[in-house]
């Protein structure tokens, strides 16, 4: 359905087709406010290849969705603020491209998918008009053109009756047909990179599974790289290829998928699987990470899982905090006792 | 929707009686606490009873029930009849107006035997100039100033707009119409007068201390920036308050994303919505400017709706009060009913069944 997009995009300055989709390195962002400096993203690093899904995993105000603004530059700013580190596309790094240029990569090139899909679209327009806009504003094409191409994305994405439903609101549809006109939107321009920050949060279980479906199916249709960004373990095991685990601003754990469920190498990601309710486990108290996770204000030194993790001892609490171990060549932990962890001394 | 209006239209109609009863009831306390009004007309002379009765009853106020303190003159009192609230059932005063007005469509003389109708077609010119300017000037400097400051909160430009939109709402409209009129209209005025350069439509025209025949356009823009003032900082405040909750809504976030101009993320995406309230509230400010007419009008002796009020108020020509003001009611609910309905229109999740 891509075919009559003969549109070219501009050249991007030293855009190499055979370089990574999307590449992350050393990202930091911090936000200025009135109580302080918080360190919300502290060096994050990570890739996703071209029909790959990344997932990256983390409790609530870890800095998910803050790196997935930052790469999509729609950070709030101030008081957000990008201190350091490359956002690459395809070899470019989007941080360095002059706005008008960056503006063109969002929808065309990454495109993002938002939680809430009632909030996040807008409720005064009707579907039909939300999605031509893409075309018509991206495309150059006519109201009438754009609307033809706005049906047919509706079509893509399984709503029935896509042609009627075009000329309702967003506040007439249901969740899960919501979370399908924002996946229609993001796909619109047939970007290359997809990023779905919490895509099923808000939706009941059925039709959270349809929803994942739906964009496993279309992502790969479009050999598309999706970066998932979820706290959703089960969510991550069906889909993701690779696993990033974000705690306070910092990747602490990166793995394939099967790597990490079978022999976690940080306390923290090891945490997070115990703490997933198990059929064989009935009627046996449910374990839970002790503890909040730290003010991003005020992240403590070292290791920043320190106070909450059981295996810490005092090298955890000192300054630098623990690099990136190489566990084995595809995968890392940021943690000194990754062995112990893992469970092979 | 056609449901709906005709509910709110049957709305009115408690509205209507209620406040028509009240104004109704104030001026004829008025008449029987101070006496006849008629009686004002011969100035030092002291008419013939018989005369003073005649023309009395000629203006119409010669019910007796306007005679007996604190009757609501809601029942015609027979003949044989002890006290105020009547022996007979029979319609009073009250009910003669009614059925006067709203099926004869006679709102009643003034007490120089001029038809209220015409004395409104006279002076409703001056008031919707009055109207036009004051909504126009809310409208265009209240949203661009809220837009403006909402947009970078915290700013310096912020700071001004909020510390002057404060000043203004504080400071009553009769107040600031008198120190404009004494600042802006005389001392500013004469200067400006002094200078052979300006020409005369700004000198005589805009900057003069009330409403000039000459001028019938020009010598209304300031008292129609009075009388908009303080709608305009709360237009101003709105607009700020709304334009900062929508630039963080998600929706704008999602406009973003799409890769739009930040033209098109704030003209379209972010303005759209932030502007319902604002319009709604412009709507329903309609009538409280046609209040504030009374005031400004007086001060600027413009010859419109709110200074017959006053004029009529005074000389206890309770006819053309409650006529004019039966008028500004009707006016005002239908504008309110226009808003609500417009209200649908910009906001799709409003629906009226």
């Amino acid at each position: 359905m891509s075919t009559d997009v003969n549109v070219k995009l501009d050249a991007l300055p030293g855009l190499d087709p055979n370089a990574l989709p999307l590449e992350v390195k050393n990202l930091q962002v911090e936000f200025r406010t009135r109580n302080g400096i918080a360190h919300a993203v502290n060096g994050v690093s990570f890739d996703v290849r071209a029909g790959e899904t990344r997932a990256i995993l983390g409790e609530s105000g870890c800095g998910k969705s803050v790196t997935a603004q930052a790469i999509m530059g729609i950070l709030d700013s101030p008081p957000g603020f990008i201190t350091g580190g490359e956002i690459l596309y395809r070899g470019v790094d989007l941080l360095k491209l002059p706005e008008a240029q960056r503006r063109k990569v969002r929808a065309n090139r990454i495109a993002m998918i938002f939680q809430d899909a009632l909030s996040a679209l807008n409720p005064v327009f009707t579907v039909g008009f939300q999605l031509a806009e893409l075309f018509r504003k991206h495309r150059g094409m006519s109201r009438q053109d754009a609307k033809a191409r706005a049906v047919e994305l509706l079509d893509l994405v399984k709503i029935p009756a896509a042609k009627q439903r075009v000329n309702d609101y967003p506040h007439q549809f249901s969740g899960g047909m919501r979370q399908r006109v924002m996946i229609a939107m993001a796909l619109a321009l047939d970007p290359e990179v997809l990023i779905a920050d919490e895509p099923t949060t808000a939706l009941d279980v059925t039709v959270q599974a349809q929803i994942m479906a739906l964009l496993a199916e279309l992502q790969q249709e479009r050999n598309m790289a999706l970066v998932l960004i979820t706290h959703d373990m089960g969510v991550v095991a069906d889909v993701a290829d690779r696993i990033s685990v974000m705690y306070a601003g910092r990747v602490i754990e990166e793995a394939g998928v099967n790597d990490i469920y079978a022999s976690p190498a940080h306390p923290y990601t090891k945490g997070l699987l115990e703490s997933i309710p198990r059929l064989d486990l009935k009627g046996q108290e449910l374990s839970a990470i002790k503890g909040l996770p730290p003010a991003l204000t005020n992240i403590p030194p070292g290791c920043a899982f320190n106070p909450r993790c059981r295996y810490a001892q005092d090298v955890c609490r000192q300054n630098p905090g623990p690099p990136l171990y190489q566990v084995t060549p595809s995968r890392t932990s940021a943690c000194h006792f990754w062995r112990e962890v893992k469970g092979d001394e | 929707m056609g449901r709906y209006v005709i509910r709110r239209l049957l709305q009115f109609i408690p509205t209507v009686l209620g406040t028509m009863f009240l104004l109704h009831y104030i001026t004829s306390l008025a008449i029987q606490f101070s006496g006849n009004p008629v009686r004002a007309m011969f100035g030092d002379r002291t008419p013939s009873p018989a005369q003073l009765q005649a023309l009395t009853e000629r203006l119409g106020y010669g019910d007796p029930c306007l005679s007996r303190k604190g009757d609501p003159c809601l029942w015609r009192v027979a003949a044989d009849g002890n006290g105020w609230l009547g022996t007979s059932l029979e319609p009073g005063l009250f009910f003669d107006r009614l059925g006067n007005i709203f099926f004869r469509f006679d709102f009643g003389i003034n007490l120089r035997q001029r038809e209220v109708t015409d004395l409104v077609a006279d002076a409703i010119p001056f008031t919707l100039k009055l109207l036009v300017i004051a909504i126009i000037f809310e409208a265009v400097v209240g949203i661009a100033a809220g837009v403006l400051a909402g947009l970078r909160g915290g700013s310096f430009l912020d700071y001004m707009v909020k510390i002057s939109t404060v000043f203004i709402i504080s400071v009553p409209i009769f107040v600031l119409g008198v120190v404009v009129r004494e600042f802006v209209g005389v001392k500013f005025g004469n200067v400006l007068r002094g200078q052979d350069w300006v020409p005369d439509l700004i000198s005589a025209g805009i900057f003069t201390p009330g409403f000039k025949a000459d001028y019938p356009f020009a010598s209304l823009i300031i008292p129609g920036m009075v009388l908009g003032a303080v709608s305009l900082a709360t237009t101003a405040r709105l607009t700020r308050t709304s334009i900062m909750e929508n630039i963080r809504a998600d929706y704008v976030r999602t406009a973003k994303a799409k890769g739009l101009t930040n033209k098109r993320v704030i003209g379209v995406h972010t303005l759209r919505n932030s502007l319902i309230p604002v319009i709604t509230f412009l709507g329903v400010d309609i009538g409280a400017a046609m209040a504030g007419a009374v005031v400004t009008e007086t001060i600027f002796n413009v010859p419109g709706i709110g200074r017959l009020v006053t004029f009529s108020a005074r000389s206890g020509e309770s006819s053309v009060v409650v006529g004019v003001v039966t008028m500004l009611v009707l006016v005002v609910l239908i504008a309110n009913l226009l808003v609500d309905l417009l209200y649908a229109v910009l906001d799709p999740r409003i629906r009226y069944e």
